[in-house]
């Protein structure tokens, strides 16, 4: 089978492509959605840490 | 214990009468719209016409499912009433029937003048106030559950039919093809039998669930 | 009776050191099957007789359905683990599987869409199947909105648990319902979607395609599992370990 007519796909080519071009979307979505969700997590969560300790070294004093 | 909560409920509905109204006017003016934007060719609306009936009610009792528990909700009555040993089953039978007799009732006495409106044969008249007779009471059971896992938000509204028309959909179908069926003549008893057993299924399971969506409000 | 296997099950810590091992594996095996099903489904296997090159769509559309179906039972026993035997894990689960269910329900509705079109010449039709899965959308969209709309987020668990519980029951219901509405009304004849005998090229690269949607799905699951652990628990000392610092 040729490049051109493994794009074409006998004549449904965009269909085909389109399907899997979307599948690529949303698998790829779901799985930059979630290492992104967390990165933002360990971001706050750190950010909450700190502001708890330094309240509580503050409290020490 | 059933009677005087029933009672208490009925009289609760009937000094907001204003609260009742509006559903079911809502209930005329939708399905009255539909000749106005589709077709007044009586054929036409005949075919279309149990279905938009039926969808009208469905709204109609959705937008009523309010009443069922927010006021006592929010001054702690349904609270106390859960806690009372006795049964919870009880108190939310009394809230579900409440709730039919005044609003799913009403949509099926006044059924057949939209029948009429919407050029339904007197066959389908039957057929539609039968259905809708077996039918509002679910939509009150169903839509209870919804209503107890909302009560307690603020955007409850929008979330509620969200929520609740998925699981309307049987009922709607086999509402609305039980309609259609008598109009052409047909025996539409297999309809009616499965709405029946909804009806009954939906009565042993439903207040179950329904209390313990009250329960997960409440904490 | 020794109960701890059990109470460790179900300890969030434990399920994110296990996790933490395991998702490499999953990540990796998913990979290496996406790689021999694409190549497969779309390179190696025969086209169908009557339906062309759009059967190569078959090896997204029916892997992602399967996958939209599985992941909403498996969301719903969760859930109904977590109402019953109020464990927080089992929660979280339900939690976690909604979104990637949900994606897949997507994916499943716009594949059958772009396949239906050539073929049936239609980019939607109210059979059973595609009805049903379109409710199963609305479903699983109702129950992250409910799971949002609660400031406390056990409070939100077992609210959305209770309508997943109801749900599942409901979603056999709704299928046979349409189903039985369409043989009424002969014109949606093209419901009956039959799976000919398939060519052994086609059936590998199907299942090959179902085993690794499965497989990413459950490792996202997983990764967003890891996550909501670390949200929940974030006020004991090992997750402070954890993030560092």
């Amino acid at each position: 089978m040729s490049m051109s007519e493994f794009l074409d796909m006998g004549g449904y080519g965009l269909y085909v492509w389109s399907s899997y071009g979307i599948a690529l979307l949303v698998f790829g979505g779901l799985f930059v959605g979630v290492k992104l969700q967390r990165k933002r997590l360990i971001k706050q969560l750190r950010r909450l840490y700190r502001q708890q300790a330094k309240i509580n070294t503050e409290s020490q004093q | 214990m059933l009677i005087k909560l029933l009672q208490r409920e009925l009289l609760r509905h009937w000094r907001c009468r204003q609260d009742l109204i509006n559903p079911l006017i809502f209930f005329i003016l939708t399905v009255s719209l539909f000749p106005l934007a589709v077709t007044p060719d009586g054929q036409l609306l005949g075919q279309i016409g149990s279905g938009i009936i039926w969808v009208a009610a469905l709204l109609a009792a959705m937008l009523s499912l309010e009443s069922m528990y927010r006021d006592d909700y929010h001054d702690g009555t349904l609270e106390l009433l859960l806690l009372q040993s006795g049964s919870s089953y009880t108190v939310v039978m009394a809230k579900i029937i409440s709730h039919w007799l005044t609003t799913g009732l009403p949509l099926v006495i006044i059924s057949p003048l939209l029948a009429v409106m919407m050029q339904i044969s007197s066959e389908g008249i039957t057929a539609l106030m039968l259905t809708l007779l077996i039918g509002t009471p679910v939509l009150s059971l169903i839509g209870s559950v919804g209503m107890g896992l909302t009560v307690g938000l603020r955007q409850g509204g929008v979330l509620l039919s969200l929520l609740v028309l998925p699981l309307y959909i049987p009922i709607l179908i086999f509402g609305a093809s039980a309609v259609s069926a008598a109009a052409m003549g047909m025996d539409y008893s297999g309809q009616l039998a499965f709405m029946g057993a909804f009806l009954l299924g939906s009565i042993s399971l439903v207040p179950l669930a329904s209390v313990a969506a009250i329960r997960v409000s409440i904490r | 009776m020794n109960w701890q296997w059990f109470h460790r099950l179900s300890s969030p810590k434990w399920f994110y050191q296990i996790s933490g091992s395991l998702l490499p594996w999953f990540w990796g095996i998913s990979l290496i099957l996406i790689v021999a099903g694409l190549y497969q489904g779309l390179y190696n296997s025969v086209i169908d007789y009557q339906q062309g090159s759009t059967v190569r769509i078959m090896y997204l559309h029916v892997p992602t359905a399967f996958a939209s179906m599985m992941f909403y039972v498996v969301m719903a026993v969760a859930a109904a683990i977590g109402y019953i035997w109020r464990i927080k894990l089992a929660h979280m689960a339900a939690v976690s599987a909604a979104p990637v269910g949900a994606a897949m329900t997507l994916l499943a509705l716009v594949t059958g869409s772009l396949w239906g079109k050539p073929i049936w010449n239609t980019w939607w039709v109210w059979d059973a199947r595609l009805t049903s899965e379109l409710i199963l959308l609305f479903l699983y969209l109702g129950f992250m909105s409910l799971h949002q709309a609660f400031e406390d987020r056990e409070v939100g668990d077992r609210a959305a648990g209770v309508l997943a519980m109801v749900g599942v029951i409901n979603v056999p219901i709704i299928h046979f319902s349409v189903e039985w509405w369409n043989t009424l009304h002969q014109g949606a004849t093209i419901s009956k979607f039959e799976k000919p005998s398939m060519d052994p090229s086609m059936l590998i690269a199907l299942l090959l395609m179902i085993f690794a949607v499965i497989l990413f799905c459950s490792a996202v699951m997983m990764y967003r599992m890891r996550n909501e652990v670390l949200s929940r628990e974030q006020s004991k000392s090992w997750v402070k370990e954890v993030i560092g610092q």
